[in-house]
């Protein structure tokens, strides 16, 4: 009857599903002595602001060499070196991406669990921006007034504290618009967030002199005040999605974004960037340096892995040759700020050499 | 006697009027919902259609075999490594002769899509006999040429402000004069895996992804869950025991899925040394989590199965084996099978089990079975509204649109089966 049709042929169906696997073994049992690792792909974790410039890296380079297309994930620059230190071998990752440089607890856990030849490879900068609608005039703030805007508590105009009461822009600086502060941003998880908090916040924050001199007396203090944002609905998380926030900032015309560069470049049609302490987010700017908000992203990479795995030197060398992250390489299209070319150099020396991380 | 008439019809009439009330209540809650459904089907659909066209840019192309294949072997592994970008070049000089400086050449260039070479290059190394002739070809544009054909880019915006230049505007109403650019059924959109270029990306790789671990999910979900059910409903005794059990599979339905993600990680991934971001990883995890979906299901279909059924079969001779799978069983099936497939159709719709086991990845090889990498369609969805580029805007909404009606053709398979077969008592 119908239903024993049915039935039946869902029971072959799901024989059907199992034998692919079968299949797959075997022809992994036959294959295995041509694969010595038994994994031929390469693969990538870590930060989420590297992701979009190691995957165009990732696609070109199984484009153009007989290896395969590396896979990689977005798991955040701790969470992608946590990967990468738990072990070597092929179920671990080759490679991890980081939009900061690696920690000296993290090499410790990376050489307790063997893995203890690390190279490092500085693929270029990232800026910073803060952003907002078209519809409304671009911005001109200083690092000093982005501080007293954002942190949860502010100098009371002489040595003590007192919870921020500004609500305006104008509130902090007469020359400021008089609109109400209203900022989205990533959240604490996000390395953007760190990046912001480290280079935004605490270069505005170093601004004011005794705080400055706090830096020496009692640091935990001086970090706690230059490195809380306020909660008070002013500095709102939007969530990891820059794409949201772009969004949300042609929705409305007053309110101000952070995010990566590459968002601000891919959209200069609806937003604009603020100038900080009078430098535009630029390409030009941020590459000389000018810029103060801009951090340096790098990729990590177990040399125990290469000749182990196929493709993982060359894989390092499509991403600091020329074509990839030099000054006009297909990277910049994707809002990459490349190294000046001195400095790309002799990264790509280092490279050459496979000269590990040294402790310092 | 009273008139009660009186008393009555004020009464009557509070609760005519609490009925209608009632009625319109309700029709205006199903009026809200399909109003918020027609919402999400137009704002997806009007955004997603743009993606199912592709801009193409007529060239002619001339396979160089100086260029190609200077030892004339014809060799198709070296045709597909060998290098277009001067053919296409050349075939793009020749249409603008005028363009003259190195920068004008290089952004002349970029109207095609960088893809585009790769095409020629598959096309070369599957009939090396195009070497040394001349082709008018079709070829895919760049998203930024796409999304000016589909009327995306702000004209009048200065110049600086837009990704596409004044003379690259100009190039193309060249070719639109000329007919030599028109847009073309996205068929790579189907074809191919993913890829950071909006014009080459497709969600081949994420469907197989899917079906792949959806195969596995039911693989082992389905035998599990009914063979579960069964034993509950018609062998298991009634005990403190099973009650604990039955408990605890209505307490497993409402977990978060995200913890049997972690579940994957720490069983299948860390002590079973199962590869990462696999479909039979993928399959496991999702078969964890429609498992009891299935049973609660599957053993509401046998308790609907009336115990007449089972007295007379019992009463004819038969054991309660048979009594169970000849009779109870394909009476239920039906309900079963409903209940597998809607469990199913949550399954297809997953990602946050898939973060953990590391399916949600960039991948560009689309999979050719449970043991490669791979992700799944709302996975894709999710990373293609994270990019930056402006061409994968419509491209997300597209591939919405095609797990709505993956979803859409699953629940109606369900309905299916439940017409065809269910019987009434």
């Amino acid at each position: 009857m119908n239903i024993k049709m049915i039935t039946t042929s869902l029971l072959a169906l799901s024989v059907v599903a199992c034998s692919p696997s079968a299949d797959q073994d075997n022809n992994n049992t036959v294959a295995a002595p041509a694969k010595p690792a038994g994994r031929d792909h390469i693969k990538i974790v870590g930060s989420s602001t590297v992701y979009p410039f190691s995957t165009v890296v990732a696609e070109n380079f199984g484009r153009t060499t007989r290896f395969k297309t590396p896979v990689v994930e977005s798991t955040g620059s701790g969470g992608g070196l946590k990967l990468f230190c738990a072990g070597l071998g092929e179920r671990h990752p080759d490679i991890t991406n980081a939009s900061r440089r690696i920690k000296s607890s993290e090499i410790k856990n990376c050489t307790e669990n063997g893995v203890t030849e690390i190279i490092e490879v500085k693929i270029g900068y990232d800026g910073i921006v803060l952003a907002n609608s078209r519809k409304n005039p671009q911005l001109e703030i200083s690092l000093h007034d982005l501080f007293l805007a954002l942190a949860k508590n502010v100098p009371d105009g002489g040595q003590g504290l007192t919870v921020n009461p500004y609500k305006t822009w104008a509130d902090v600086n007469p020359d400021l618009p008089a609109i109400k502060i209203e900022v989205m941003g990533p959240p604490p998880t996000s390395g953007t967030r760190d990046a912001f908090v480290e280079l935004a916040m605490e270069g505005g924050c170093k601004s004011i002199d005794w705080i400055k001199a706090l830096k020496q007396t009692d640091k935990p203090a001086y970090k706690a005040l230059c490195h809380t944002i306020r909660e008070d609905g002013a500095f709102i998380e939007a969530g990891e999605n820059d794409n949201l926030i772009v969004q949300k900032l042609n929705a409305n015309p007053n309110a101000f974004g952070i995010f990566g560069f590459s968002f601000l470049d891919q959209n200069l049609d609806t937003i604009q960037g603020s100038l900080i302490d009078g430098v535009p987010p630029e390409f030009d700017r941020i590459a000389d340096g000018d810029y103060p908000i801009s951090r340096s992203l790098f990729f990590y990479v177990k040399k125990a892995n290469i000749g182990q795995i196929p493709g993982v030197q060359e894989y390092m060398n499509e991403f600091i040759s020329n074509k990839a992250s030099g000054s006009e390489g297909y990277l910049t299209d994707r809002g990459l700020i490349p190294m000046q070319p001195a400095e790309h150099a002799s990264w790509a020396d280092k490279i050459n050499r496979l000269e590990p991380l040294q402790l310092d | 006697m009273p008139d009660y008439t009186l008393t009555t019809s004020e009464n009557l009439q509070r609760r005519h009027a609490a009925e209608a009330r009632f009625r319109w209540i309700g029709r205006l809650a199903v009026l809200l919902s399909l109003g918020f459904l027609v919402l999400m089907f137009f704002s997806i659909s009007t955004r997603g259609m743009g993606a199912f066209g592709q801009t193409h840019i007529q060239l002619e192309i001339h396979f160089d075999e100086a260029m190609l294949d200077p030892n004339k072997q014809r060799d198709p592994q070296q045709l597909a490594r060998a290098n277009y970008k001067p053919i296409v070049n050349q075939a793009l000089f020749e249409l603008f002769p005028e363009v003259q400086t190195r920068r004008a050449q290089r952004s002349l260039y970029r109207l095609l899509s960088s893809g585009a070479v790769f095409d020629l290059a598959n096309m070369a190394g599957q009939n090396p006999d195009l070497v040394g002739s001349t082709q008018l070809l079709w070829l895919p544009a760049s998203a930024e040429v796409d999304l000016f054909m589909k009327g995306k880019v702000d004209v009048s915006l200065e110049e600086k402000l837009r990704r596409l230049k004044n003379n690259e505007i100009a190039w193309i109403n060249q070719l639109k004069v000329k007919r030599q650019i028109r847009k073309k059924f996205n068929t790579a959109f189907f074809t191919k895996g993913d890829s950071r270029e909006p014009e080459l990306s497709g969600i081949l790789g994420a469907m197989i992804g899917s079906f792949l671990s959806l195969l596995v999910c039911f693989s082992i979900a389905f035998p599990v869950g009914v063979l579960t059910a069964v034993y509950l409903e018609e062998f298991a005794k009634k005990t403190r025991f099973t009650d604990l059990i039955e408990i605890n599979i209505n307490n497993l339905a409402a977990v978060p899925s995200i913890v049997f993600g972690l579940l994957g990680l720490s069983i299948f991934l860390g002590v079973f040394h199962m590869p990462r971001s696999t479909p039979l990883v993928g399959g496991l995890v999702l078969a964890l989590m429609t498992l009891p979906t299935i049973i609660i299901a599957a053993r509401a279909a046998l308790r609907s199965v009336p115990n007449t059924i089972r007295e007379a079969a019992l009463g004819l001779g038969a054991s309660k084996v048979q009594t169970t799978f000849h009779h109870a069983v394909p009476l239920a099936m039906p309900g079963m099978l409903t209940g597998t497939i809607l469990g199913m159709a949550g399954a297809l719709g997953e990602t946050a089990p898939l973060l953990m086991i590391g399916m949600v990845a960039f991948i560009v090889d689309v999979p050719q079975g449970i043991t490669d990498v791979a992700t799944s369609l709302p996975v894709q969805i999710f990373l293609w509204a994270d990019s930056p580029e402006k061409g994968f805007v419509e491209r997300t909404s597209a591939a919405i649109m095609v797990l709505l009606a993956f979803l859409v053709l699953m629940n109606l398979f369900a309905v299916f089966l439940r017409r065809k077969l269910e019987k009434q008592w």
